[in-house]
């Protein structure tokens, strides 16, 4: 029982048992309910659809896995369409968020502290609402008869030639509606990093650029742009990432000939109960964010490399 | 418009010229009516306390910030609505404030971007400037991979690169260990002398501003309480401020009761006794003055030397060896305790040479040594 | 000499106008008195008394916070063991494994997260016959696994960023190690945990995908019925709860910052008392 280690620098924690319940209950839990549901994806897509409940079955015979999905992703269109344009809107959503987001971020860091806190509450308390009700209230607006939309269309009928006009505009179901509700439901994920990082900068940096004989817009590209690098891309992967799985935004205010990849995961495990080739899709989407992942660990070492003194 | 030889025969003197300057932050009056003027080429120091000014001023001088009220010119420029970038002056930060995502050179090399200069120019300057801190051979380093004595160097080659009209430097030797500091403060005099530059440093350390400067301003509340070079301030301070705040001193409250020519005789009730000084000021009888003495200034010996006047005996209540200096207290009969300070000038042997604790001493005053000041301590 | 940064703050000012025009829009058409969401058709408040009335909704709710206030428990003293695990153990086998993982469930997408968690509790229902059916407990399951690495990633970094001296110290003092984590480490991470707590707490509340998922027969969270009402369609119910939620999120959030604020301000002025004490 009073087993206390005589190690030097001993702590609370080199107690076998302490160890073994603070290590283990929540590793168990997650391999048990993520890792294990994951491995069930991946095995699943190697099946074919059947009849039966569940609607799945193995090759009765070796090998018992087939590929036949895989093969479906590559020569199937819907597929490559749908990864494209995903990761196009996402892209976009990202840049858009990174070009509002940036001077924002930035104009919060030079405001006062107080202020400084009461800006962060303004922007963050809209993340705080229904994430769904964030979408819904655009779909207010981008209906043909909605005051934005006349708004929009008279502003835009006051400047073209009267040949041009037009007695609304088709925002709903479009990509565009996607992309624009996409960059107002992340903004902040864009902002808050930015702001993190931006607020950490050293104003002396900037003060020396400027005595060194830089004008401001120079000081922000030789000074602040560089160092906040790792701030654009943790924000950029905070958008990009949840933004190209996006499964809400598009089913609410997409298109439904341009589908983006998680309304086609959906699909083909909804409606069209083929579980091996949503399984497959979600797969293959997972490969396709790895991999900016994998940069961004690469990154996060190197700026944390380039912190240490 | 002059002509370039009256131009620098007339700036030679007041090349930066500091008028009126004022500046408040809301209700702080952080620069009170400041004027001064600096000479070209001088190492001239502002020293003071925190919140003293120093900085403030020194950042009007960059163009940080910009005077409430009051002018400053620089070369007979007007300084007013001129932005930092457009200044012909650097600054050395306290911080250093090197680009952690810039080289070694890239950071000297900054300020050159904006030079009417060929890439070929600018290396061979950035080159030159590496030699003259001696980092050449560091280059190519990014300046987290610096110690703190190299980055101070880079700082200085940076703000030295452009080959500013005047030169700032924010605690230059602040962040330095006390062996780095000693070397360092004697290399920027000499690059200072080398390039003929006019500096500017803000300290808060009297050593520092002491070895460094040839001038210095003792900066108190926003208000310049004395300038002079390093020896008149500390040999002649002409307040209770400056000579408390410059080096340590003995400072006692007395009286005078006799004047002899340029010697008074002071009376102070907390040494016991009457003090014969010499003094340029005009005291007269019965006037309440203070009586001020550096503690290096009295000798002190454990035999009773010939002379009688201003002899005091104590006894040592505390004493310090410092290796080239001892520092001794010594407890009056009056109870008052003095600070006495010893050169330790010939390497001591057995007990004969030092006095130790409780031994009786005699303590002797030159009557040039002290300091007197018009009202009470 | 600093100039005020107008393109800045005009952006920001920008910024907010985007971020909240829409949600005004929308509190604003919950008093409409016409059917039609879009279009003005006089001042009523007829919306919220229908809302008050709806047991659907009501039940809904209701399900939503039991799953929410379960799942964020769950998840925050899971999420906290895992957060001490990685910031306090050096090394132990499988840690490279087990930060990796903690990490994955904060990017993958949810649609991916939602399938799979379907597929393990349909073929487990299939192996050992449990679960039967899915609905509240599938829910929570599914909402633990992914809140609690939210609470893992604020409880890691505030323990990386205390000084550990401090626990040191108390085992100095003759503090056994269990003694240590009630005494020491868990006051001082408390305000992490308490903020992993409501993010997990939001987060469940909130979440659509991997509930529509997880869920059964007769089991439909508040975003769900959201969800369902919303693919019809832009309606004034839907506007009044969407107000309604906006408030009560706006009043918790502001008196949650006011005291934040409050505290900061007493130990900002604390300490300025005790350096002018010591002066």
């Amino acid at each position: 029982m009073s087993n206390i280690s005589n190690k030097p620098h001993a702590n609370w924690f080199n107690r076998r048992g302490w160890r073994d319940i603070i290590i283990v209950a929540p590793y168990a839990w997650l391999i048990a309910f993520f890792v294990i549901p994951f491995i069930i994806v991946i095995v699943m897509s190697f099946a074919k659809t059947a009849t039966e409940s569940p609607p799945f079955a193995f090759l009765p015979e070796w090998p018992y896995i087939r590929f036949e999905t895989y093969i479906r992703l590559f020569s199937d269109s819907l597929y490559i369409r749908s990864t494209f344009i995903s990761l196009y809107n996402a892209a976009i959503a990202t840049l858009l968020c990174l070009l509002i987001g940036y001077p924002m971020a930035l104009g919060i860091t030079r405001v006062n502290k107080s202020a400084q806190r009461l800006l962060l509450m303004l922007i963050i308390l809209p993340f705080w609402t229904s994430f769904l009700l964030r979408v819904y209230a655009w779909i207010g607006l981008m209906g043909k008869n909605s005051w934005f939309n006349q708004l929009l269309t008279v502003i835009y009928n006051a400047v073209v030639p009267s040949s041009w006009e037009v007695t609304g505009f088709q925002l709903m179901n479009t990509n565009f509606a996607v992309v624009l509700v996409m960059v107002y439901s992340y903004l902040p994920f864009m902002i808050l990093p930015l702001y993190a990082n931006l607020e950490k900068l050293d104003m002396t940096l900037n003060e020396a650029a400027m005595d060194l004989g830089s004008r401001p817009w120079q000081v922000f590209k030789d000074v602040t742009l560089p160092l906040s690098i790792p701030g654009i891309i943790a924000g950029g992967l905070l958008v990009f990432i949840p933004a190209s799985g996006e499964l809400i935004i598009p089913s609410l205010v997409g298109s439904a000939a341009d589908p983006m990849i998680g309304r086609v995961i959906q699909q083909e495990f909804g409606s069209n109960r083929d579980w091996p080739m949503a399984s497959t899709v979600a797969v293959a989407l997972l490969l396709l964010l790895v991999v900016p992942l994998v940069l961004y660990n690469h990154f996060e070492a190197r700026a944390g490399k380039a912190g240490g003194t | 418009m002059e002509t370039e030889e009256q131009n620098t025969e007339s700036s030679k003197a007041g090349f930066i010229r500091i008028e009126s300057v004022t500046k408040k932050f809301s209700d702080f009056v952080a620069v009170d009516n400041v004027s001064l003027d600096i000479n070209k080429g001088e190492l001239f120091a502002l020293l003071g306390g925190s919140g003293c000014g120093k900085t403030t001023l020194l950042r009007m001088l960059a163009g940080f910030e910009s005077p409430t009220s009051g002018r400053i010119f620089i070369d007979g420029q007007d300084m007013a609505g001129v932005a930092p970038y457009d200044r012909p002056v650097n600054m050395m930060f306290q911080s250093y404030a090197l680009f952690p995502h810039m080289t070694v050179s890239g950071n000297v090399g900054y300020g050159l971007k904006h030079e009417a200069m060929t890439p070929a120019q600018r290396q061979d300057r950035v080159k030159e400037m590496l030699s003259l801190v001696q980092l050449s051979h560091l280059a190519d380093r990014k300046p987290h991979q610096l110690s703190g004595g190299q980055r101070q160097r880079v700082a200085l080659a940076r703000s030295l690169a452009k080959q500013p009209k005047l030169l700032l430097l924010d605690e230059p030797l602040g962040a330095l260990d006390k062996k780095l500091r000693e070397h360092t403060q004697f290399e920027i005099s000499n690059i200072q002398y080398k390039m003929g530059i006019t500096f500017v440093v803000v300290t808060h350390d009297q050593e520092e501003a002491m070895t460094l400067a040839s001038r210095i301003a003792v900066m108190d509340q926003g208000v310049i309480r004395q300038i002079g070079p390093p020896s008149h301030i500390y040999e002649n301070p002409s307040s209770k401020f400056v000579a408390g705040f410059i080096g340590s001193i003995n400072m006692v409250g007395g009286e005078i009761i006799n004047v002899k020519g340029d010697t008074v005789e002071v009376l102070a009730p907390t040494l016991g006794h009457s003090l014969q000084v010499s003094t340029s000021s005009t005291f007269s009888v019965g006037e309440k003055v203070s009586l001020a003495v550096r503690p290096e200034k009295i000798s002190i010996s454990r035999k009773r030397p010939a002379t009688t006047a201003n002899l005091l005996k104590g006894t040592v209540q505390d004493f310090g060896y410092f290796g080239k200096d001892s520092l001794y207290r010594i407890k009056l009969p009056t109870g008052h305790l003095l600070s006495v300070n010893t050169v330790n000038a010939q390497r001591l042997s057995g007990e004969e040479a030092t006095a130790t604790w409780e031994d009786e001493v005699y303590l002797t005053i030159n009557r040039d040594a002290a300091m007197l000041f018009k009202g009470d301590a | 000499m600093q100039k005020r940064p107008t393109f800045l703050l005009s952006m920001l000012f920008f910024g907010l106008t985007f971020f909240y025009v829409p949600i005004l829009s929308m509190i604003f058409f919950s008093f409409n008195k016409s059917r039609l969401a879009t279009v003005w058709g006089g001042f009523s408040t007829q919306w919220y008394g229908k809302l008050f009335s709806n047991k659907q909704i009501l039940d809904a709710a209701l399900l939503s916070l039991e799953i929410a206030l379960l799942s964020a428990t769950i998840a925050t003293m899971l999420g906290t063991l895992a957060g001490l695990a990685l910031a306090r153990f050096r090394q132990f086998r499988g840690r490279a494994t087990f930060s990796g993982l903690v990490t994955a469930p904060l990017i993958m997408p949810e649609v991916i997260t939602g399938i799979s968690s379907l597929l393990l509790f349909i073929m487990m229902a299939e192996w050992i016959g449990w679960p039967s059916q899915r609905g509240f407990t599938t829910i929570t399951i599914a909402h633990i696994t992914f809140s609690m690495t939210y609470v893992t990633t604020i409880v890691q970094s505030r323990l990386m960023s205390m000084d550990m001296s401090i626990e040191e110290a108390a085992m100095d003092l003759g503090s056994r190690p269990w003694q240590v984590l009630r005494d020491v480490t868990l006051p001082i991470i408390s305000p992490a945990i308490v903020s992993g707590w409501l993010l997990a707490f939001t987060i469940s509340l909130d979440d659509v995908v991997i509930t529509s998922f997880t869920t059964g027969p007769g089991y439909t969270t508040l975003p769900m019925l959201i969800w369902s009402k919303v693919k019809l369609g832009v309606t004034p119910d839907i506007n009044a709860l969407a107000t309604v939620i906006v408030l009560v999120v706006a009043l918790g959030v502001t008196i949650s910052a006011i005291i934040l604020a409050r505290t900061e301000h007493r130990r900002e002025r604390d300490i300025q008392m005790a350096i002018a004490a010591n002066k």
